[in-house]
């Protein structure tokens, strides 16, 4: 079973925890207004590899932060800033 | 029949290396890509074509989906679209030659509450207004269809009526996949397994060809059937996705008695359940909820999923989980797929097939071929990458997961 570090509650079980999303890049190149809203309305990074990314820690405390996470092995990392 | 029976399974393999250019390379041999490879040896006559699979055929979601095969969709668009899937499914056999196991069942939709009874008979409606058969059942036809449900739904989930879509059917993956990859080699196409794609070859904005492991190919048109990892290739040719990758898990039990005739879904509850032909009960549900590559099965899925279907079915608590398996699934950001051209000269896509690619393998190929050969494809038309910036999306209430 994955063990999750919440920044509150120290490490709990995975299931406690509720996905919320990964921050949007749209692409520095898009440059065209309407393009660009186009991107952040639909588009996703999808990153197979490490995502910065918003978690909730449902069962817990109840708050929302920030994770670092291996889209690969489902593995949290540190969050370094 | 049972899956004992084995027919004799023939794949004239090619015996040459890639040929170093192709009029179509299309990368993933799964079921999508092999489709629209025979379509386009069949149907148009372009058999200068090669399939390139990282692994072996019908190896990624083809070989990890629960082989469900329905048209009962929520909006038009995509109704008709599956209903024609759904309809040379039922002709597959007949045209190939090659037994798919394929087995009309019927798909009953339950609802638990009054709000989802008046979404069933509003997709029943609808259905039937798009050539669809489905129809909007009460109790008493439910339990004559499926004595093993419990109508009361443990107390808590009692069942006000369902959509039962009469078509609704299954076949067996691997022999899907088999059917088509046989088709396109007896037509000259090439399939090459176990040669991963790198790479693309660009010239200015043009795809001119994919780099692999055994060589560069250049090709006439590339496109990606890939399931799971299609971010990757997209970005190769600077095409952003409106596609999250999400793992989708399933299981099955124990063999039970070849009793189970339909497939009985819930909205409510979110699970479905079907019977394989050797007897196994085949549970799924809906998406993992957070982005994942990993093809991971989760025991909190295993145990909620089990937990759902035992207050329907509760013979179901007496088998065991005999096997499990998680395929990872694009899903894209309005739930339908995404079909045709990207923008990028050159390149075309087949991607967005969440959790409901495989009843959509005989139509999808047919319509990209089309597309490939002639230009025109109507019925995926409205399913272009383009549809977003043209604030087209194709929301869909009611393909699976959408909640």
């Amino acid at each position: 079973m994955l063990w999750v570090e919440c920044p509150n509650c120290g490490s709990r079980p995975f299931e406690e925890y509720r996905y919320g999303s990964v921050f949007p890049v749209t692409p520095a190149a898009v440059t065209d207004p309407d393009a660009r809203n186009v991107d952040y309305a639909w588009m996703q990074d999808n990153i197979a590899g490490i995502t910065l990314e918003r978690w909730f820690h449902e069962a817990g405390c109840r708050r929302w932060f920030t994770a670092r996470r291996d889209t690969t092995t489902d593995v949290f990392l540190p969050v370094t800033d | 029949m049972n899956e004992f029976v084995e027919t004799l399974l023939d794949l004239p393999w090619q015996t040459c290396d890639p040929k170093p250019a192709y009029d179509v390379v299309i990368i993933g041999a799964g079921g999508h890509g092999l489709s629209t490879a025979y379509h386009l040896a069949t149907r148009h006559g372009i058999t200068n074509v090669c399939v390139l699979d990282a692994g072996y055929i019908g190896s990624g979601n083809s070989g990890r989906n629960t082989t469900i095969i329905r048209s009962n969709y929520g909006i038009p668009e995509s109704v008709a679209f599956y209903q024609h899937s759904l309809e040379m499914y039922q002709q597959l056999e007949a045209e190939t030659g090659c037994w798919i196991m394929h087995s009309q069942k019927g798909q009953i939709w339950l609802a638990h509450s009054v709000t989802t009874a008046r979404t069933e008979q509003t997709r029943a409606l609808m259905n039937q207004a798009m050539g669809a058969k489905t129809d909007y059942i009460g109790p008493d036809e439910i339990k004559r269809l499926c004595p093993q449900i419990d109508l009361s739904g443990g107390g808590r989930y009692p069942v006000h009526g369902a959509s039962y879509h009469h078509e609704g059917a299954t076949a067996r993956h691997d022999r899907v996949v088999w059917a088509y990859a046989q088709g396109a080699l007896r037509a000259g196409v090439h399939v090459f397994q176990h040669t991963p794609v790198t790479g693309l070859l660009r010239d200015g904005d043009r795809v001119t060809g994919v780099r692999t492991t055994h060589g560069d190919i250049s090709a006439g048109t590339v496109i990606s059937a890939v399931g799971g990892n299609v971010t990757t290739v997209a970005d190769w040719a600077g095409v952003r996705l409106p596609i999250r990758t999400h793992a989708l898990q399933a299981f099955v039990t124990n063999a039970h008695a070849q009793e189970f005739a339909p497939i009985v879904s819930s909205n409510d509850l979110v699970f479905y359940v079907s019977q394989g032909p050797r007897g196994q009960m085949l549970l799924g549900a809906e998406y993992d909820r957070f982005a994942s590559y990993r093809q991971a099965t989760s025991f909190s899925y295993l145990q909620s999923v089990s937990k759902k279907a035992i207050t329907m079915f509760p013979f179901l608590a007496k088998l065991r989980i005999m096997r499990s398996w998680t395929g990872i699934c694009d899903v894209s950001t309005d739930f339908s797929p995404i079909m045709g051209d990207t923008g990028v000269p050159g390149f075309m896509i087949s991607t967005g097939w969440g959790t409901w690619g495989f009843k959509a393998i005989p139509a999808g190929g047919e319509q990209l071929a089309s597309l490939v050969a002639t230009g025109s494809a109507p019925l995926i038309e409205p399913f272009g990458l383009d549809r977003f910036a043209k604030e087209a999306a194709m929301a869909d209430p009611s393909s699976a997961g959408t909640r």
